[in-house]
Parts: structure tokens; C-alpha cells; sequence
């Protein structure tokens, strides 16, 4: 699976039974780092800053939203450049539907989209999920069992298969570190290059494609080619749909999932509210058949991007100069 | 005097953007520029030094003043 924000957060989901797919439910300690790795460097170089209160209910329905496409695609943009590094052609369609997602999203910042600002708040406030994330490391650990059956850790399936708790902490705690440092984020790399003509955040990108290919084609783990790729599928217009979908509700609220993690990490309320509804959206996805499997998308899965891109347009119209240029008209 | 924007509290990009369209619109002066994040702070930073800008960046109480010249 390699490292996939949104996976790893469905996997979090099951293991909590907000859903009961049975092969993937665990609690991944890489989004424990993530958070736990930004937290600390921003308590190092003083810019963990609690702040909250721009649009958090908009933010959790993006997060939601962003959770149902990318879980229609199976994977966030980190593991679209994953797969595509390892030969996975259906990743090319995902690829192109985060970028058409993201061009969307920056017609509606250049018509003025704003969320809002947010405001300092109390020290608590920026801690609630540095510590909900250490509350689910103890979970891990201590696996209670619960008389509902939770928590739940797959035995077969992708939710299975993971690298040690220890090394994939600690790994994932220096990619948090390097990360808030960094402001690495995938959408912002494409968002800045076409919006500002920016190419900072993109070589990160780059370089991040480039050493997962050379890696791959050293341990010869790179197999070209569409059909029996791992935990992929070939309906190319929803892998395409889904992360139009995903890449518009990323934009409209400011950045990747691995960045809302990051925030999270630095006291940003308003991205763990985020993070809160991309949980609640993996849980939802898996109990509504929307999220895809190897065979194809769910039952509902093309039905949920299509409602997933009405909403998000609505949002986006009516909090950008669009919508109030039609609200005065109307006055 | 000197033109302001204040970016506090925006999420990405609206920092940057709202402080390069104002950069775009004066193309020459002084620009103070109030910025409550550093990731705000280098993205502006970035963003007017590659535009020929010059830019001097002052810290207090965790909020930073950007004075972009040209």
C-alpha cells in the first residue's frame, strides 16, 4: 500500500468500528506520527499556534467529501504518486482527475473563495488532536478488547499487512518533523505552480515520484500495466471522478490530507475538524458501498462523487464572490 | 505612507494571494504586510523575492510584519 494518508485513516476508522470492513481495520501509528512529528517540531521552532473558527462544519463536510473520493479512487494524492511509481497506468487517471479537481478549486480562489478567518484560541484547543492521536497509540499497545468486538485489527487483507509499530512511528514521526518544516503539500505543490507560478512545493513532489520509481526499479518492484495492480481497479472514469472529487475539497480547504495532519499537529483546529470528517467519511464510505475495491467502485460509489461534487460546488459558489454577487443581485 | 494587508488567520493561499495581487496593483513601493503563520511567512517571502521584491521580516509576540519594498 505504501504510504497512503487516506487509507491509513480508513484503516483507523474500522479499527474504531465506525466501520466493518474486515480487511481494513487497524490503528496505523504513521498517522500518529505524522501528527505527533509536526506537533513536536512545532513546539521546537515556536510555531505551534492554536487557532480555530474558520468554517469548522464546511471543513469537516470537505473532509468527509475529500475521504469519498479518494476512497472511490483508493488512495490520496501520496499514494497516486505511490502507485504511479510502481507502474500502476490506473493512477495516471487519478492523477489527472487531482489536478482537474485542483484547477477547479483555484477558479473559485481566483472569485474570491475564502473560508474565513480563523482566531487564536486556547492552548487546550490546539492539543485535543496531538492527544486524541496518543490516546490511539495507547489503544494500539494495549489492543483492550471491548465487549462490542473493538478494537478491531484485521487478520487477512491490506489492514493486516504493516511494518512494525516502532519503525513505522518513528519513521513517520521524522516525516512529520521534515514535513512541517518543509510545508510539504501535494495539492498546494499544483495549486502554486498554477496559481502563483511556484515551483517550490513541486520538486518536493517530484522528488518524492522520482525516489519511489528508482526504488522500485531497483527491488524490481515496478510492474507496468493497468490490469492486477495492488489494491487498485480499472474503471477509469471513476478513478478519474474520484479524485476530482477528493482534489476539489482538498483545495477548498487549503491542502492535502497529509497537511491537514500536519496543521493538526501545530495547533490548527479548524484542519483536525478536518481530519475529524475525513474518519467520519471513511467509516460512511465503507458502511454506504461507496468506497471501491479491487473489483471496482461500490455500489454507490460513481452516485456519491456526483452528489459529493454538487455539495462542493454549492460550498464553493456560495462562499466565494460568486454567491454574494448573486445574493445582492437578488436584493 | 505605506500600504498594509493583514493575512491573519486566512488559510492557504489566500495569504499569498491576496499579498501578490496588492504587489501586482502598487508594482513599486512599500508594502507592510501582517502575517500570523511561518508557513504564510515564507510563502510570501518566496513569492515576492522571485517577483524582485525586497523583503525584511520582523518577529513579535509569534506574528510577523513583512516589509516588502521595491
Amino acid at each position: 500500500m505504501g504510504v497512503c494518508v487516506a487509507c491509513m485513516v480508513r484503516d483507523i476508522a474500522g479499527a474504531l468500528g465506525l466501520h466493518r470492513a474486515e480487511a481494513v481495520q487497524y490503528i496505523r501509528p504513521e498517522i500518529i506520527g505524522f501528527v505527533l512529528g509536526s506537533l513536536i517540531a512545532a513546539l521546537m521552532f515556536k510555531e505551534f499556534k492554536p487557532r480555530a473558527g474558520s468554517a469548522p462544519l464546511i471543513r469537516f463536510v470537505l473532509g468527509f467529501l475529500a475521504m469519498v473520493g479518494a476512497l472511490v479512487f483508493l488512495g490520496c494524492p501520496w499514494r497516486t504518486l505511490l502507485r504511479l511509481a510502481g507502474g500502476d497506468g490506473n493512477a495516471l487517471f487519478g492523477l489527472v482527475g487531482l489536478v482537474v479537481g485542483i484547477w477547479i478549486g483555484i477558479f473559485f480562489i481566483k472569485s474570491g473563495y475564502n473560508l474565513g478567518r480563523n482566531q487564536k484560541t486556547y492552548p487546550l484547543v490546539g492539543w485535543i488532536m496531538p492527544v486524541i492521536m496518543a490516546g490511539l497509540f495507547l489503544l494500539l499497545i494495549f489492543r483492550p478488547q471491548l465487549p462490542s468486538g473493538a478494537i478491531f485489527f484485521s487478520s487477512e487483507g491490506p489492514g493486516a499487512q504493516h511494518a512494525p509499530i516502532f519503525i513505522a512511528l518513528i519513521i513517520a514521526l521524522a516525516i512529520g518533523f521534515f514535513a512541517q518544516r518543509t510545508r510539504f503539500c501535494t495539492v498546494a505543490a499544483v495549486r502554486d505552480v498554477i496559481l502563483i507560478k511556484d515551483t517550490y512545493l513541486f520538486t518536493g513532489v517530484v522528488s518524492l515520484l522520482l525516489a519511489a520509481l528508482i526504488s522500485n526499479l531497483i527491488l524490481e518492484q515496478f510492474h507496468p500495466g493497468f490490469q492486477g495492480q495492488p489494491i487498485a481497479h480499472t474503471d477509469q472514469l471513476w478513478n478519474f471522478g474520484g479524485m476530482v472529487l477528493a482534489g476539489l475539497a482538498f483545495t477548498l480547504a487549503g491542502g492535502c490530507p497529509g497537511r491537514q495532519l500536519f496543521l493538526s499537529g501545530e495547533g490548527d483546529a479548524d484542519a483536525a475538524v478536518f481530519v475529524l470528517g475525513m474518519i467520519v467519511g471513511a467509516g460512511f464510505a465503507h458502511n454506504f458501498a461507496t468506497a471501491s475495491s479491487s473489483k471496482g467502485p461500490g455500489l454507490w460509489g460513481p452516485a456519491s462523487v456526483i452528489v459529493g461534487l454538487i455539495i462542493c460546488f454549492i460550498i464553493a459558489f456560495s462562499m466565494s464572490d460568486l454567491g454574494k454577487k448573486m445574493v445582492e443581485a437578488k436584493r | 505612507m505605506n500600504q498594509r494587508v493583514d493575512v491573519r488567520g486566512l488559510s492557504c493561499p489566500l495569504p499569498v494571494v491576496n499579498v501578490r495581487n496588492k504587489l501586482l496593483e502598487m508594482e513599486k513601493g512599500i508594502l507592510e504586510v501582517l502575517i500570523d503563520t511561518g508557513t504564510s511567512k515564507d510563502n510570501i517571502t518566496r513569492m515576492a523575492t522571485n517577483a524582485g521584491w525586497k523583503v525584511v521580516a520582523r518577529e513579535e509576540d509569534g506574528e510577523y510584519l513583512l516589509t516588502i519594498s521595491k
